[in-house]
């Protein structure tokens, strides 16, 4: 074991596969000499050489079609787009050409490669530089998405990642670049579709990853304090989703609450949500609830950004109510309209026959 | 026709090839009319001489993409017609087993490596085929086939300059018709001569009769040699003219007669099939035995497509990830 932040996680796994497999290589802007906008690929140009590490212009379709064509002729590219927001530029390439490329070929290809993405709130840097891409890219067939949390999701995703012969969107969240953490000295990887226990309780089920993990982590220890055991999972990979372990959970807590930073349409959660009504309705004691982040884009000033992020006290208030529980002292009480998707009726488990 | 040095057995191959695609695609045209071809179909009589004549120096290791005006430049590389007609009818023998269609024609086997149904998209792609090549140090280079409207989109102007900056062995080829969908060039490009815009991104353009099947393969012969030699990519905007209209039923009927006339006159096979009885003394004979086994292939290559079964209902969930098993969320 050994103390290390999440963003040398990422140069850690890139240089793990780039020494076993001479068919990965990196490009993207600014990677090279400068070690990328994040650093995530400091030193891996002194290390590997230029040929391997490719610095491209500002041109993020060029860098995501460049990954497609050498994914089909045998390459493992490793494309970085810096800033998430910055997928919109390519969403020609990566929506309609990487995701679709295998299937309406009728299985002539495949395509491993991985596009690296930087997301998320927290640093106060806009509207179009705090986006998560997930919800943009979730109902898109054809991809699959991994959200690592920890140094260590980091790594044995990322490496999973660059070893599948699937494009794979790996988002990373900015703000927890500077997140130091155990991890462990020797190689290992961590299977896509296998959620993570991070915390076991009986309550209810809170699911959450990223950022967003980090303040649910630091509720559930509030709402200890107050007798309240929360079980919390992190799903890791969004797609391929582990159904069966959330399942699990729920069917023991039945209650589901997922904590997300994205607005409520459109997302995973909400997602989650609606299946979870739908297959494990018997099995709840409230209708599953989503805390995600208001209808409107990621604001700048730090007033209104700590506002719209999912923080601590809120999610302890929003489960507190869930429960029925009255709310932590100095908690103002029920949610402002607007915000996520605030809990929904008591219905499911109390009212089913026995 | 340019004067060029051309045997009698290649031009046999080009002459045969491009009455393939010509019969082909009158061919798609009648079973669109019928029904047995859904959608819609993008045709390319009248173009023939720009792929025909560029992936006539390509060798087996050198890839393709192309654009949904593709059939020609898939027939041009050397896929099978049959499979390729089994794909239009949605045919479970098609290329693609009934999940590309008309815009997606795609072939590894045969270096055909994408029909791109969006404007300019797989010229982004190509630069990543070429880069693979160079990073295994091979000299194969990739052809990229678009229209002139695609050199209005962004994704043009990224690959052209991504190509130039890292000196991929591309070949941007761009098949002038003159129209974009339905618009005349001149209300959408505010230049004449699109291989000028080469020079934004320093490489060599030049511009060919995309009529003229030995102009175009001499210029792409030559831009492959440089490619080959690690000089980079280049532009070839091949000039020619779309036969029909855009799509489906669309007969074109926004241009001008005298225009559609004049470029009715420059056929680039009969042009070609011309060149060679002056040429090469090949007779009226020969030539017409080369056009009546072409039609031949071509109809028992519709034949054999038609008496394929449809698509199978129970391959709709294959070939989406190759290496992963991702469970439906709608269970």
């Amino acid at each position: 074991m050994g103390e290390m932040t999440y963003r040398a996680a990422v140069t850690r796994a890139l240089a793990e596969e780039m020494d076993r497999d001479p068919a990965v290589a990196l490009l993207g802007e600014d990677i090279g000499p400068a070690g990328g906008v994040f650093k995530a690929t400091d030193g891996l140009f002194d290390r590997f050489g230029g040929d391997r590490v490719r610095d491209t212009p500002i041109s993020e379709q060029a860098i995501v079609g460049a990954a497609i064509g050498a994914a089909l002729a045998g390459l493992r590219p490793v494309a970085e787009l810096m800033f998430a927001d910055f997928a919109g530029v390519a969403f020609d390439q990566i929506a309609n050409q990487m995701a679709k490329y295998r299937y309406m070929s009728g299985g002539q290809v495949r395509l491993p490669l991985t596009l690296r993405m930087a997301g998320g709130a927290g640093l106060g840097f806009g509207a179009q530089h705090s986006q998560q891409a997930d919800s943009w890219f979730l109902g898109v067939p054809g991809l699959l998405i991994a959200m690592p949390s920890t140094a260590s999701d980091l790594i044995g995703l990322l490496k999973t990642a660059i070893r599948l012969d699937d494009p794979v969107l790996v988002l990373e969240h900015k703000a927890l670049y500077p997140v130091k953490e155990d991890v462990a000295a020797e190689e290992f990887l961590i299977p896509f579709g296998q959620a993570g226990i991070v915390r076991a309780g009986s309550d209810l089920t809170l699911v959450t990853s990223q950022l967003a993990r980090r303040e649910a982590e630091a509720a559930a220890a509030d709402l200890a304090a107050r007798g309240v055991s929360a079980e919390i999972i992190d799903p890791r990979t969004l797609v391929p989703f582990d159904f069966d372990t959330i399942a699990a959970s729920v069917r023991k807590t039945g209650r589901l609450l997922v904590v997300q930073e994205a607005v409520f349409p459109g997302s995973w959660g909400a997602t989650l949500a609606a299946w979870v009504a739908g297959n494990l309705f018997g099995s709840l004691a409230c209708g599953p609830s989503v805390l995600g982040v208001p209808e409107v884009p990621a604001p700048f000033a730090a007033s209104l950004e700590s506002e719209w992020l999912p923080g601590r006290d809120r999610i302890t208030a929003h489960v507190l109510r869930l429960l029925g529980l009255p709310p932590a002292e100095g908690d103002a009480g029920p949610e402002p309209a607007g915000r996520g998707a605030g809990p929904q009726p008591v219905t499911g488990r109390e009212q089913q026959p026995a | 026709m340019q004067a060029a040095d051309c045997s009698a057995d290649l031009a046999r191959t080009l002459y045969s090839r491009m009455l393939e695609i010509r019969y082909f695609e009158d061919e798609v045209q009648r079973l669109f009319f019928r029904g047995l071809v859904r959608a819609t179909t993008h045709l390319c009589q009248g173009q023939e001489a720009v792929t025909v004549g560029a992936c006539s120096v390509l060798g087996a290791a050198d890839t393709m993409v192309c654009t949904y005006r593709g059939h020609g430049a898939v027939l041009a590389r050397g896929v099978s017609p049959a499979a390729a007609f089994a794909e239009l009818m949605g045919r479970s023998t098609g290329l693609c087993r009934g999940k590309g269609g008309s815009m997606h024609l795609m072939d590894v086997t045969a270096g055909a490596y994408g029909s791109f149904a969006i404007v300019g998209a797989g010229l982004p792609v190509a630069n990543g085929l070429a880069w693979a090549a160079r990073y295994a140090r091979a000299d194969s280079v990739c052809v990229a086939f678009f229209g002139d409207g695609a050199t209005n989109i962004g994704a043009f102007h990224e690959a052209l300059n991504l190509a130039a900056v890292w000196r991929l062995p591309v070949l941007f080829i761009c098949e002038n018709n003159l129209y974009g969908e339905y618009s005349p060039m001149r209300a959408t490009t505010p230049i004449d001569r699109l291989a000028d815009r080469a020079v934004s991104y320093g490489m060599p353009g030049e511009q060919v009769d995309g009529n003229d099947v030995l102009a175009v393969r001499s210029s792409v012969e030559a831009a492959a040699a440089r490619s080959r030699a690690g000089e980079g990519p280049s532009l070839i905007e091949a000039l020619t003219y779309r036969h029909g209209g855009h799509s489906r039923g669309d007969a074109g009927k926004y241009r001008p007669e005298e225009e559609v006339a004049a470029w009715l006159a420059r056929d680039p096979i009969e042009a070609f099939g011309r060149w060679m009885s002056a040429e090469l003394d090949v007779g009226d004979g020969d030539l017409a035995g080369l056009r009546d086994a072409a039609q031949r292939r071509i109809l028992a290559a519709r034949d054999e497509a038609a008496e394929a079964p449809a698509a199978a209902a129970g391959d709709l969930h294959t070939d989406l990830y190759a290496s992963t098993e991702v469970r439906s969320w709608a269970r």
